[in-house]
């Protein structure tokens, strides 16, 4: 089933700058989508756009078949954001912001919702201290409490890691994995790419306004992903030469590193290792590393 | 309709101003408190009656307006300027509420306090002077649509601002000139000629002089021409805002 249906949009600033361009994207419901791109690529204006903050130029967007103007207190009900920038009034308690977004979105106040809300993302000993009094990755799970507060079935989060501890992160992903479980779809933004690594099913990249590449992340990591196998000798052979003819390959001191392609032959490790051994070149070490995320996206935005 | 939208908005403003009750409702209170004493009992009791009125009296009904008046917009322009400014409208923006519910959250919120300050002032001034009012239902329903009204200018200057300074600048270079000028502390016959047709442009006037006729029976100006340049300011004040969320003017790039 489609949660987010994205169609021909495009965004142009008053100033001419044109934010997006022709943008073209379908999230499936229950998945975890990541949208990775530099910063200014228009991350951020997609998702304001998607949730009724920035308005449009054309092109057509639906929330769960509802279209996002025409009927959209339908398409908003459905969906909780996580902005990027950490927004409260300082002053209120944590449970009262909760309820005031629950509120917003005409939902019948639950005392116990909320409570689940905020053990689920270890606020519930601060429910009753104002937010000011927090720490800022306690205000991004308020944050983040706020959008899940009227049991939205999609959330965004536009780089909900930014500028938060490893410990904090990882507590985080956490709690994505459990909505996920839960059944909410994820659309996420971020630069970090282990962020996307980690938890995304799919993965988009944008550049400059447009949507370069949208994949599954195993996918993208199989299609563009070139092993490197790297392997520390013990000393420079005769027949090492021979061998390195038909790789390539660098060399750093003692270490070898071969480039692999996975693609096209998908033996080519073990064919590498029976050279070696078949013409008794020793080696001490191996090390053998997937290309990840961030190497592939830069090689797509250098394009 | 999301009822419970509106209640959200108007409970957070609401629960603002209690927040800062000093601010919100003690401060007025004080400053007109200041006004009956100089105004009321030091000169007043030297000016002896206008238009049959003891002037400490007659200067009630103008006192009210002054502050209400000012209390509406600033509330009002306060309540949508302040998430504008912190960033927090991205959540009533992405909410599935209306423009005219949002209006009406932030909007009777702020005419709430604005009746609240004005019945407060009402009764401080029972203290200093007696008051008789003559029509109270029409004094309470004339406090109410006038709070209303600038309450909806309020908004469209919150709107409208882009920093602190301009929140301040229609209530203090406009709206407090207008309402000294426009007849509280005193009656337009008072002026010379060409002084009182000019007052007739002064909108203010209009207001002034229905709820002062709440109080006293007498008008100055007919009241339902008063009663109708308040409705056309509202009306306007409406197609404003309808204009606003139509077009996202200052909410939305």
């Amino acid at each position: 089933m489609t949660a987010i249906l994205v169609k021909n949009l495009n965004k142009y600033y008053d100033n001419g700058f044109k934010a997006l361009s022709n943008i073209n994207l379908e999230i499936k419901k229950g998945e975890i989508f990541a949208l990775l791109g530099p910063n200014g690529a228009g991350k951020s204006t997609l998702i304001n756009i998607i949730c009724g903050i920035n308005k449009k130029k054309d092109g057509e967007i639906t929330v769960f078949g509802h279209d996002i103007e025409k009927n959209y207190k339908m398409a908003r009900s459905k969906i909780g954001l996580v902005p990027q920038e950490i927004a409260t009034d300082s002053f209120e308690k944590v449970i009262d912001t909760l309820k005031f977004s629950r509120g917003l979105f005409n939902k019948k106040s639950s005392t116990e919702y909320l409570e689940k809300v905020l053990k689920s993302l270890e606020l519930f000993k601060k429910r009753n201290q104002q937010i000011r009094t927090l720490s800022g990755g306690m205000k991004r799970r308020v944050m983040i409490a706020k959008a899940m507060s009227h049991e939205p079935n999609i959330l965004f989060l536009d780089e909900p890691t930014a500028g938060v501890d490893v410990e904090l992160r990882q507590s985080l992903w956490k709690n994505l994995y459990d909505l996920k479980k839960n059944g909410v779809t994820i659309f996420l933004t971020t630069h970090y790419i282990e962020e996307a690594e980690r938890l995304a099913d799919r993965v988009g990249i944008i550049h400059q306004g447009e949507i370069l590449m949208v994949e599954k992340k195993d996918k993208i990591l199989e299609k563009l992903g070139d092993k490197r196998v790297i392997i520390t000798i013990n000393k420079t052979s005769k027949n090492l030469k021979n061998i390195l003819i038909k790789y390539n390959y660098q060399k750093k001191k003692n270490k070898l590193i071969f480039s692999l392609d996975l693609k096209n032959n998908r033996n080519s490790v073990s064919d590498l290792f029976k050279d070696l051994i078949n013409n008794s070149i020793s080696f001490y070490d191996v090390e053998i590393k997937k290309n990840n995320l961030e190497e592939i996206f830069l090689k797509l935005i250098d394009q | 309709m999301n009822i419970k939208g509106i209640v959200a908005i108007y409970k957070y403003e609401m629960s603002r101003t209690f927040r800062t009750f000093g601010q919100s409702i003690a401060s007025p209170v004080l400053s007109t408190a200041l006004y009956f004493i100089v105004f009321g009992s030091a000169i007043g009791s030297r000016i002896g009656e206008i238009d049959g009125v003891n002037y400490s009296s007659f200067i009630v009904p103008g006192l009210i307006m002054l502050t209400v008046l000012t209390q509406s917009l600033s509330n009002a322009s306060f309540g949508i300027f302040f998430p504008k400014f912190s960033g927090t409208i991205y959540e009533v923006l992405s909410a599935p509420i209306s423009p005219f519910e949002i209006t009406t959250g932030y909007v009777t919120a702020a005419t709430t306090k604005s009746v609240i300050v004005g019945s407060i002032i009402l009764i401080t001034s029972t203290f200093f002077v007696d008051l008789n009012i003559k029509y109270p239902f029409e004094m309470f329903c004339l406090l109410i649509l006038i709070c209303l009204t600038f309450s909806l200018f309020g908004f469209i200057i919150g709107v409208w601002a882009n920093d602190f300074q301009r929140i301040q600048l229609i209530p203090s270079f406009v709206i407090t000139p207008l309402t000294f000028l426009g007849g509280s502390f005193y009656s337009i016959s008072m002026l010379p000629e060409i002084w009182q047709k000019i007052s007739y442009f002064n909108p203010i006037v209009y207001l002034i002089s229905a709820f002062r006729w709440s109080f006293y029976g007498e008008e100055e100006i007919d009241l339902y021409i008063s009663i109708t340049t308040i409705f056309i300011f509202l009306f306007a004040c409406l197609l404003t805002i309808h204009f606003i969320f139509k077009t996202g003017y200052r909410i939305k790039s």
